[in-house]
């Protein structure tokens, strides 16, 4: 019988924030998180929303994923894009994924983007900015196309274009100069691009393809490599090791097959 | 909403600032160094009346460069009349974005400079290469001193071989020199579509287009850097000389508000 | 704060005189050339400044400067290097030996011990003795003479791979084989093109354009260089050591 100190709540274990603050008080540094840098956008056109989003994820100055995915999955009509902390975005996005399916469950209906508008940002106002997560949130539901931002403490923005990550601001002079109302979805599509791409090429957070998906009433277009300016070039030489250059100090070899004999015991198990 | 990219994502030195909720000038990179010394060395200034981005690229017959006509005195639009760009001499143009009264003397030196050079009457005078060189080693030289002019400053013009001349310097000595250059929140918010307009295309963009690109930058920079203002002037400096025009008024459209309701889920 | 208090740090703000301004550069020695390679891509914080400011700059026809760290610094570094070599040229009436400007260096970065330039150097070329060499710094002055040698923002990407692949660490010759003592200049060229290549997948900072500097010893063949892709021979005299620069492109995200 497990003693009652054993016990684990669900949500956050915060048994370590005392020695960690003492720690850091001593001078040891936190570890690092993966962050996305990032540039993520959104835009309504005539038809619903396009999301967008490039695919660097940093460590500081170092490339920590090429190719990773910043477009998550909130419910078929709803997507949700993540700048900030990789891990934090991930599970916010995950979580509040589970939380629609059943609350469309429970009453029956497609769900809303302002039901998950309104989890994420009450679920982020509890935890005061600590969850660095920073949300581009569209979809397409029953009142039409809806596009949020949603800030790291909680705040929210309804916009018909909307930008966030360390490639906002590029992002955002594409959308100043060249959105217009009732969009086409290829004018959309491509002013996506091209603001994620003004991103990836003015902003050293973001980086490598475009991803985009567009949503509309009917369905959900995820395309994930929607541009791929970046390839990585060829080398010049190839670095295989020849046979034989790799120092080794000892030579043991083990025979990993094994041989065992199954005594039956009692009454045979009724698999008829 | 905090613009400012270096805001948003996982912070350059989250040892020292977790969540970037610092103001800029108390970011790790411009955080106070103290030493034995610190209380011996002159406290250095800060920007009081500042002037916010400038804006210049190449185009076909010379170097185009605009500044809107703001001075703020912190988040007060305290002088809306001010003029950010300046000639020197017959062929080069400086812009300067920071504090307003150490533009002002720079404007006084370089006047001064000029004066000096056509008085010598030996048949040269200073091109834009040599007036960034100038200000270059004016401003290494003050930040060396730890006692910055607190600008970041473009030079543009045209070289006295023809050939068209733009580059940068700021309060730390640092210069560089491209195509198309833009200070303060115009490197963040301009640059991009600056990028994607001008270069590549150097030699083909004639005055007109030069002007409807960079009035287009301008427009973005009114809707999204809070310190700016809808009043600029544009200068270029071609075989002609320099121009500066008179004040622009922006033309700005506020239409897709009209649809807006609230910011979550309120919907009257 | 962990210990509950909210009270306002005392704030003060005092003006900081440096700044990294990104980018990488690298040098190899081979038996009779030296290559020296930065990128072109200049950057403060997430934004890029140019993609063209050179960090590598020909001194004489047989000493080429890579410059990294805080760019002012490092171009007025290099601009007092040039002016004292000018000097020691209308007094000598020749250009200043390698390990002659190795040892200048060292004193123009100690002088400024208190106040330093906030630059990473390494010095290439060629010896009197027709050797190539690399000679590399730290910001106040200390120095040493190398076979090859990384600095700057992807230094510590690019320099464990030059250790692998230059001095063959943590690398056995292959059966009946040695390690050569030198690589021909092919070889050096194609490694430090892919360290910049790989630098610029892996580091933010690093990208844009890749020059390369070949500084080849006196009466040796050009290896190649003449018929190479982006080659441009930057010598002053044609009887001496000589130098070429090839420019690449980088990516640019």
């Amino acid at each position: 019988m497990a003693s009652p100190s054993v016990y684990n709540g669900s949500g956050f274990d915060f048994s370590n924030v005392t020695r960690n603050s003492f720690l850091e008080g001593r001078g040891l540094p936190l570890p690092k998180a993966t962050s996305t840098g990032t540039t993520i956008v959104g835009c309504v056109y005539r038809d619903g929303i396009v999301l967008g989003a490039d695919t660097r994820a940093t460590e500081g100055p170092i490339v920590a994923d090429k190719n990773c995915e910043k477009i998550h999955y909130i419910a078929d009509n709803i997507r949700c894009c993540g700048a900030g902390t990789a891990a934090d975005t991930e599970f916010t996005t995950a979580l509040i994924a589970s939380n629609m399916e059943m609350h469309a469950l429970s009453t029956g209906r497609k769900p809303r983007v302002v039901t998950a508008m309104t989890m994420l940002k009450q679920m982020l106002f509890r935890y005061q900015g600590h969850i660095g997560a920073a949300l581009v949130l569209g979809g397409v539901d029953a009142t039409g196309p809806q596009l949020f931002t949603i800030h790291p403490h909680g705040s929210t923005d309804k916009l018909p274009y909307v930008t966030m990550g360390s490639g906002s601001l590029a992002a955002m002079a594409v959308f100043e100069s060249g959105w217009k109302p009732d969009m086409s979805r290829e004018e959309a599509l491509a002013l996506v691009a091209a603001a994620i791409s003004a991103g990836i090429f003015n902003d050293l957070g973001s980086g490598s393809n475009v991803d985009a998906c567009v949503i509309t009433a009917t369905q959900t277009d995820f395309l994930r490599g929607f541009v791929k300016p970046n390839e990585r070039v060829e080398k010049e030489r190839r670095y295989v090791f020849k046979r034989g250059t790799t120092a080794w100090k000892k030579e043991e070899i083990k025979n990993l097959v094994v041989s065992e004999t199954v005594v039956g015991h009692g009454e045979q198990m009724d698999v008829s | 909403m905090d613009h400012f990219p270096t805001s948003w994502g996982r912070p350059r030195n989250e040892a020292i600032d977790a969540f970037n909720t610092y103001p800029l000038h108390q970011r790790p990179g411009h955080a106070p160094k103290t030493d034995t010394f610190t209380d011996g060395v002159q406290r250095t200034q800060q920007p009081i009346v500042t002037g916010t981005s400038i804006l210049a690229f190449h185009y076909k017959d010379g170097i185009i460069m605009a500044a809107d006509t703001l001075a703020s005195y912190g988040s007060l639009a305290r002088f809306k009349t001010i003029q950010r760009l300046h000639p020197v001499g017959a062929r080069t143009v400086v812009g300067a974005s920071g504090d307003m009264s150490d533009f002002q003397y720079l404007q006084n030196q370089l006047d001064q400079l000029t004066i000096d050079e056509f008085t010598e009457n030996d048949g040269h005078d200073l091109g834009p290469a040599e007036i960034h060189e100038y200000l270059s080693r004016v401003m290494y030289g003050r930040r060396s001193k730890m006692n910055p002019l607190w600008n970041a400053i473009l030079v543009g013009g045209k070289k006295d071989n023809g050939e068209r001349f733009l580059a940068y310097v700021d309060l730390l000595g640092t210069t560089y020199s491209a195509a198309t250059i833009a200070t303060g929140y115009g490197a963040h918010i301009a640059i991009p579509l600056l990028r994607s307009a001008v270069e590549g295309r150097e030699n083909e963009i004639t005055e007109e287009q030069a002007r409807e690109i960079m009035t287009t930058c301008m427009r973005v920079l009114f809707y999204r850097d809070a310190r700016s203002l809808d009043k600029f002037q544009i200068a270029t400096v071609t075989d002609a000389g320099v121009n500066i025009s008179e004040p622009i008024k922006l033309e700005t459209s506020w239409n897709f508000a009209e649809n807006i309701r609230g910011y979550g889920a309120q919907t009257q | 704060m962990p210990d509950g208090s909210f009270a306002q740090q005392p704030q003060q703000r005092q003006f900081n005189p440096y700044t990294e301004n990104g980018g990488t550069i690298l040098a190899i020695a081979g038996a009779d050339f030296t290559v020296i390679a930065g990128d072109t891509r200049q950057s403060e914080g997430y934004s890029i400044q140019t993609r063209y400011a050179p960090k590598v700059f020909r001194l004489t026809d047989r000493a080429v400067l890579a410059v990294n760290g805080f760019a002012a610094d490092g171009n007025m570094f290099v601009k007092k290097v040039k002016q004292r070599l000018e000097w020691y040229r209308h007094a000598h009436a020749k250009d200043m030996p390698l390990r002659a400007i190795a040892r200048l260096i060292q004193t123009m970065l100690y002088a400024q011990r208190f106040f330093p330039y906030y630059v990473y150097n390494i010095l290439g070329g060629i010896e009197e003795d027709g050797s190539g060499a690399v000679y590399s710094f730290d910001p106040v002055g200390s120095y040493e003479r190398e076979a090859c040698r990384a600095a700057g923002a992807a230094q510590a990407l690019v320099q464990p791979f030059l250790d692998n692949q230059i001095y063959f660490k943590n690398q056995m010759a292959a059966a009946g084989q040695s390690h050569p003592l030198h690589l021909p200049l092919s070889d050096v060229l194609a490694i430090v093109i892919d360290s910049f290549t790989s630098a610029t997948e892996r580091h933010i900072e690093v990208g844009d354009g890749l020059e390369m500097y070949v500084v080849l010893a006196k009466g040796r063949s050009s290896q190649g260089l003449d018929g190479l892709r982006g080659a441009q021979e930057i010598s002053t005299t044609n009887d001496g050591d000589r130098v070429f620069v090839i420019r690449r492109e980088l990516k640019k995200d």
